[in-house]
C-alpha cells in the first residue's frame, strides 16, 4: 500500500510548484520529528551496538567504545536465529503471495462490475486488522491446539499422526505470520490487478495463448509492481516480528527469531550492545535485500 | 519487466482514463465455455475468506464465554463479561484499555497535523533536498518495529528519559507521520487547483481560500489519515513493549496475561473494538457511494 502510494504520486509531474517560505513552515516540524525520533534513535543504536560493559558498573551499565566485537559476537551465538529470521519470512511471504494473488485477482478483476461486492470484500480483507494481533495469534493457537476440535478430529480420521502437534513448531509459526501478514499481500495485489486492462487478456487468447500462456506472459508481468509491494510489505515485518514466534504464542524454544533475541537481550537481559548491534544487523540486512530485489525485479520507480 | 509490458502498462492507465466506460462495459460477447476458472476461483475465494475470518469469529464467541480465569475450554454462554467488563482484576483490562486509547488519540492528532503539513509542502512547493525528504519519510514504514522500538529505547536510554506514557506517544507519533503523508498525498494531489483559483478570482485571501476551500476539501483524506494512525497506534505491540516501562496498554497487557490465560473480558473489548471499527468503516463507504449517487443525480 504504502510503496504503491508512493510510486503513484511521484510519478505524476506536478506543474504548479511555487517556491515560498511557507514551505519552510510546512515541513520544519514534522521534518524536526522525524529526525529527532526516527533519525537519531538509529544513530544511537549504532553507537549503543559498539559500546562496552563499563569496568567498574553493574549490570546494564555500558561506556561508549569502538567494540565493533561485539557484531561478532552476537553472529556466533545467534546465527541460527538470523537464519531462521529470513527463513521464516520468506516462507510466509512466498505462501502470502499464492494465498492472496487469486483472492486479489477475484476482486480486482473479476468483481469489477459489481463495486459493492468488490468495497464489501475488500473491506473482509482488512477485517483481521480491527481485531487485536496478539488476540487473533492466540486464537489460532487455541483452534490448533492440541486438545481442540479440529486436531482432535483429523487425529481420528487418521489424517494426523497420533502424537502429532501444532504449537511450538516451525510450521506453526510460519502459519501465523502467513495468516497475519496476508491483508498487507493483497491490498496491493488488489491495486495493481484492479488497473489491469482486460483486454490485453483478450488479446493474448486470441493470439493463441492459453489461458496458463495468458496468465504467465500477461497477467503477472502487468502485476509486478503489486506483487513487488506486497512482497516487502510482507517479508519486512514478518521478518522482525517476534509475536508469533514468542512462546507464549505460536513458537517454541526452537522457534526463537531475531525479534525474540533483540527484545530478550534489550527487556530481559539488560545487554543493550548485543540487541543493538543484532537490530543493525536486521535493518542491514533487509536494507541490502530490498535493494536488490527491487534492482532485480526492475521495479526501481517503485521507490 | 520488459520494456514493451511497461510500455503496455502505461498504455493501460491511459486507456483506463479515456475509456473507462468501454472497459467497465458490456464485453463483446465471448465464446462460453465452462472452464475450470469459472467455479474454482470463487469457491476459493469463499474457502479464504472463512479462514481468514476464523480467528475473529473464534474471539467473538468466546467473550461470551462462562469462563472462570483462563478463557480456553467453552463452559457455556453468558453476557456477564460483557456487562462487567471491568470487574475483573481490579479493572486492569480497562486501564489498559484507556491507556490505549489516550495515547492513540494524543497521537494521532499530532502525527496528523505533522504529516498534512508536510502532504501539503510535498504536493504544492519547490524545496532544495526533497529527494532526502522523500527518503526520510519512506524509511521508519521500511524499518522493522523492532529496530524502530529498540532504536527509540536507545536513544531513551541515552539521554535519561524515563519510559512511561509520553515515551510511548512519542514513539506512536514517529510511526504514524510517514503514513499520514501517504494518505493526504494522494488527495492533495488530486486536487482540483481551478477551484482555489475560483477562490483567489472571487478575491478570497490566502486564509480565507485556504480554510473555506482547501481544507474542506482536504477533509476525507485527513480523516482516513486520522483513522488509519489511531489504528495503527491502538494494536501497536512491538514498538510499546521497548519504550512503555510499567504503562500498560490493551496489547501489552494481552502479551503479559499470554502465559497464565487471557480472561474473556480482553475478548470483549477487542469483540467491541471491532463492531465499532467495522461500523465506521461500513458508514463510510455507504456515505460515500450515497455522495456519489447524489452528485451524478445533480449533474443530469
Amino acid at each position: 500500500m504504502a510503496f504503491a502510494a508512493f510510486a503513484t504520486t511521484e510519478a505524476q509531474p506536478q506543474t504548479a510548484r511555487r517556491k515560498s517560505p511557507i514551505a519552510l513552515f510546512l515541513l520544519l516540524p514534522g521534518i524536526l520529528y522525524l529526525v529527532l525520533f526516527f533519525l537519531t534513535p538509529l544513530i544511537s543504536l549504532i553507537l549503543t551496538s559498539l559500546q562496552a560493559p563499563s569496568e567498574f558498573g553493574d549490570i546494564g551499565v555500558y561506556d561508549y567504545a569502538f567494540n565493533w566485537q561485539n557484531y561478532v559476537a552476537v553472529i556466533e551465538s545467534y546465527w541460527p536465529h538470523i537464519l531462521r529470521s529470513f527463513g521464516y519470512a520468506l516462507l510466509a511471504t512466498v505462501f502470502a503471495l499464492l494465498f492472496s494473488y487469486p483472492i486479489a485477482y477475484f476482486i480486482g478483476v473479476k468483481a469489477r462490475r459489481r463495486p459493492l461486492l468488490q468495497s464489501l470484500l475488500l473491506v473482509l480483507v482488512i477485517a483481521p486488522f480491527f481485531i487485536s494481533f496478539l488476540l487473533r495469534t492466540l486464537a489460532w493457537k487455541q483452534i490448533l491446539s492440541d486438545e481442540s476440535l479440529i486436531i482432535t478430529s483429523l487425529k481420528a480420521l487418521s489424517l494426523l499422526a497420533p502424537d502429532a502437534y501444532f504449537a511450538g513448531t516451525p510450521f506453526a509459526v510460519v502459519f501465523g505470520l502467513t495468516y497475519n501478514f496476508i491483508p498487507f499481500m493483497t491490498l496491493p495485489l488488489y491495486t495493481a490487478l484492479e488497473r489491469l486492462d482486460t483486454r490485453y487478456l483478450e488479446a493474448g487468447s486470441d493470439l493463441y495463448a492459453n489461458s496458463f500462456t495468458v496468465f504467465r506472459k500477461v497477467t503477472i508481468p502487468l502485476s509486478m509492481p503489486g506483487i513487488v509491494a506486497g512482497t516487502l510489505l510482507t517479508f519486512i515485518p514478518a521478518a522482525g516480528d517476534y509475536i508469533n514466534a514468542s512462546r507464549d504464542f505460536l513458537g517454541g524454544p526452537d522457534t526463537q527469531m531475531m525479534g525474540n533475541v533483540i527484545e530478550a537481550n534489550f527487556l530481559v537481559l539488560l545487554n543493550y550492545p548485543a540487541a543493538a548491534a543484532l537490530s543493525i544487523i536486521l535493518m542491514a540486512a533487509i536494507l541490502v535485500l530490498v535493494g536488490v530485489y527491487v534492482k532485480r525485479s526492475g521495479t526501481e520507480d517503485l521507490l | 519487466m520488459s520494456g514493451e509490458v511497461q510500455a503496455a502498462a502505461v498504455l493501460g492507465g491511459l486507456a483506463e482514463s479515456e475509456e473507462l466506460e468501454d472497459r467497465r462495459g458490456p464485453q463483446r460477447p465471448r465464446r462460453r465455455r465452462i472452464g475450470l476458472g469459472d467455479w474454482l476461483l470463487p469457491v476459493y475465494v469463499v474457502l479464504a475468506f472463512i479462514f481468514l475470518l476464523i480467528p475473529i469469529a473464534y474471539t467473538f464467541v468466546f467473550s461470551f464465554n462462562d469462563s472462570l480465569k483462563s478463557n480456553i475450554a467453552w463452559r457455556g454462554f453468558t453476557f456477564d463479561k460483557w456487562l462487567n467488563v471491568c470487574n475483573v482484576e481490579g479493572g486492569a483490562v480497562c486501564e489498559a484499555f484507556g491507556n490505549s486509547i489516550v495515547i492513540g488519540l494524543v497521537s494521532t492528532v499530532v502525527a496528523t497535523t505533522l504529516g498534512t503539513m508536510i502532504a501539503i509542502a510535498l504536493v504544492r512547493y519547490r524545496f532544495r533536498a526533497r529527494s532526502s525528504i522523500s527518503l526520510l519519510l519512506f524509511l521508519p514504514m521500511a524499518t522493522p518495529e523492532v529496530v524502530l522500538g529498540a532504536g527509540l529505547a536507545a536513544q531513551f536510554l541515552a539521554v535519561g528519559v524515563p519510559k512511561d506514557m509520553l515515551t510511548i506517544i512519542l514513539a506512536h507519533t514517529m510511526f504514524c507521520i510517514s503514513f499520514v503523508v501517504v494518505t493526504v498525498k494522494a488527495r492533495v494531489a488530486s486536487l482540483d487547483p481551478a477551484l482555489e483559483e475560483a477562490g483567489r478570482d472571487l478575491y478570497g485571501s490566502p486564509r480565507e481560500v485556504f480554510w473555506r476551500i482547501t481544507f474542506p476539501l482536504l477533509t476525507p483524506g485527513i480523516m482516513a489519515a486520522a483513522l488509519l494512525s489511531f489504528a495503527l497506534s491502538f494494536d501497536d505491540f512491538i514498538i510499546t513493549n521497548f519504550n512503555s516501562g510499567s504503562v500498560t496498554t490493551f496489547p501489552k497487557y494481552i502479551y503479559i496475561s499470554a502465559s497464565r490465560g487471557i480472561p474473556a473480558e480482553a475478548n470483549v473489548i477487542a469483540s467491541a473494538v471491532f463492531i465499532v471499527a467495522l461500523a465506521i468503516v461500513v458508514i463510510a463507504q455507504v456515505s460515500r457511494a450515497a455522495r456519489a449517487k447524489r452528485l451524478a443525480a445533480e449533474m443530469t
